[in-house]
């Protein structure tokens, strides 16, 4: 054996080496705190003791948490986005689903002319569909408000339920379905016990996804709203002026409750793998 | 057998070979589609009928009669070309920064992070929870004349005082780009995903270098998701008037803020029409085109 002693690489050497083979790491760090900055920010602000305008820093407080109604017109417009983001996800998803079986499970004339239908609206800029939409109301000689907000938000909402519930019963093992049905169940009973159930993870993804692009939605609302208001349309008005740090509570608070629902679902579905 | 169940009980049976013409899939279709024809084809057909309307002369603001006068659209992109230009150049450097940025970060979640991988998927959703506004303003507040970044480089000797950041087309583009980040990143990771490792080990042991490696196996392979990343992030983008709303100025204006201000603060419909009808369309467009040359169909 030699005993011959290994010359130990410079410092220079060894963190260059340390640093080419984490370059990726590092990137992604970076990329991720470029990511965060805006959220960071939003949730400072929010403590901040701003008065009227939630510009520039003036100190640390907890009156906006305590009292997230502070702000005129901030709950109000809160309270109409959960309202059109519940009764539009309920109705796209229930539309959607029913589409994304007919797609998967069945045959049918003018399949293509339907996927070219789910398509489109994806693919449309929120302008257009917004302005589209808008002008058809118009001659139409509606009123925009509550109610067509939400005929647009199903509208553009169905077709990511289309294709999240699709993805879903493509994925499924056919052979569950056949099993029960060698075990002479009938076909209502497979769909309600075997089928429904391993597809529902698929509709309850859709579900949120639908809450949430209607939630955040801005463009085609601020379209078709007429004088109703929403918590995007509030803040794009009144971000003019500067917004009211109370919106800034409302911002981190929907950024927190969204990361336990979905870290909760992980850990639910993570469980039930190993069980 | 289930197959020969199947065969006698038809339709919601799992084998596609066992799809059944019957009345259910037409049920099953009917109330979505009929929303979707009612509430974006027709307004599509609208949108159209409007864009060739003309104000009679002396009548009141907002009324129009259908004249199929066509000239609205030349008129409407020649009064607006800068604005269209600049949408699609925009657009088009968001959307290669958000490229630059994500392929390294997916690639990254996809073949380093080991049992972090999901945790770090959730990482890069959750920005996305705050409102898209808010962070937009946000934004605006760190770039602004007062913000932290503006008066750091002002204490700079190399930066004179009148430096700004928003109201510049750096603001617009660097919106855009922060904004449809998640929607470049996610697929871009479903395609390498879905990679098997065992190609990549091959191109080693056949001497291919790690680059090599990279630009031969990893790149070709991950094509679907550059394909599908690129035109979610581009579609939006070209369209978006909120960033140059609220990070631009005047010279910084896209098609969707003359699209936005046609409709409400000038009411003239028609000419907002004819915008929106062209973009759609230079769209669709310049999407067919993109899938074709890159030959992914899967989308559609």
């Amino acid at each position: 054996m030699s005993t011959q002693v290994i010359p130990r690489p410079s410092f220079s050497h060894r963190s260059s080496r340390w640093f080419s083979r984490n370059l990726i790491r590092i990137y992604a760090a970076l990329a991720f705190i470029y990511l965060f900055i805006p959220v960071a920010y939003t949730f400072a602000f929010s403590f901040n003791d701003s008065g009227k305008s939630n510009l520039v820093w003036q100190g640390f407080t907890l009156d906006n948490w305590k009292n997230p109604c502070g702000a005129p017109q901030v709950c109000k417009s809160v309270a109409n986005s959960l309202q059109i983001g519940v009764i539009s996800t309920v109705v796209a998803t229930i539309l959607g689903t029913m589409i994304a079986f007919a797609i998967s499970r069945h045959s049918f004339r003018g399949r293509k002319t339907t996927n070219l239908l789910i398509f489109l609206p994806m693919a449309t800029p929120e302008v257009v569909l917004g302005a589209s939409l808008l002008a058809m109301f118009l001659n139409l000689r509606i009123n925009p408000g509550f109610w067509t907000i939400v005929i647009a938000h199903v509208m553009f909402c169905i077709s990511f339920v289309v294709v999240t519930v699709k993805a879903r019963v493509a994925s499924l093992d056919p052979r569950l379905e056949q099993a029960a049905m060698d075990l002479y169940a009938n076909e209502r009973d497979t769909f309600r016990y075997v089928t429904l159930p391993l597809v529902m993870p698929g509709i309850a993804g859709a579900a949120l996804l639908a809450f949430s692009l209607s939630f955040d939605d801005f463009i085609i609302t601020n379209f078709n709203s007429g004088i109703e208001s929403t918590f995007p349309k509030f803040v794009y008005v009144s971000a003019a002026r500067g917004i009211p740090a109370q919106a800034n509570v409302i911002g981190s608070a929907m950024f927190f409750i969204a990361l336990i629902i979905v870290i909760v679902g992980q850990v639910v579905s993570r469980q039930r793998k190993k069980s | 057998m289930a197959f020969l169940h199947g065969a006698t009980k038809s339709k919601s049976g799992g084998e596609s070979a066992l799809k059944k013409r019957s009345l259910t899939p037409y049920l099953l279709l009917a109330p979505g589609l009929i929303w979707l024809i009612t509430f974006f084809v027709i307004p599509i057909f609208s949108l159209a009928s409007t864009s060739t309307m003309v104000r009679p002369q002396g009548a009141q603001i907002g009324t129009y009669v259908q004249e199929l006068r066509f000239a609205n659209y030349v008129d409407a992109f020649l009064a607006n070309q800068e604005q269209y230009v600049r949408s699609f150049l925009y657009a088009g450097i968001a959307t290669i920064l958000a490229l630059a940025i994500s392929y390294p970060l997916a690639y990254m979640i996809a073949f380093k992070a080991g049992k972090y991988r999901n945790i770090l998927l959730v990482l890069v959703v959750a920005p996305f929870f705050t409102s898209f506004l808010l962070r937009t303003v946000a934004w605006s507040q760190i770039l602004g004349d007062e913000g932290p970044v503006v008066t750091t480089l002002k204490l700079l000797p190399f930066f004179d005082d009148s430096i700004r950041l928003t109201a510049t087309p750096f603001a617009v583009v660097s919106g855009l780009t922060y904004n449809f980040l998640p929607f470049m990143t996610l697929p871009l990771y479903a395609s390498l995903e879905r990679i098997d490792p065992r190609t990549l080990e091959a191109s080693g042991d056949l001497y291919a270098s790690g680059f090599t490696t990279f630009r031969k196996v990893t790149v070709p392979l991950s094509m679907p998701g550059v394909v599908a990343g690129t035109l979610l992030t581009f579609i939006p983008a070209a369209g978006d008037y909120v960033n140059a709303a609220l990070l631009g100025n005047p010279s910084t204006k896209m098609i969707g803020n003359v699209i936005e201000s046609r409709f409400f603060a000038v009411v003239d419909y028609p000419t907002a029409a004819a915008l929106s009808f062209t973009l759609m369309a230079t769209i669709l467009i310049l999407v067919t085109l993109y899938i074709r040359k890159s030959g992914t169909d899967e989308l559609v």
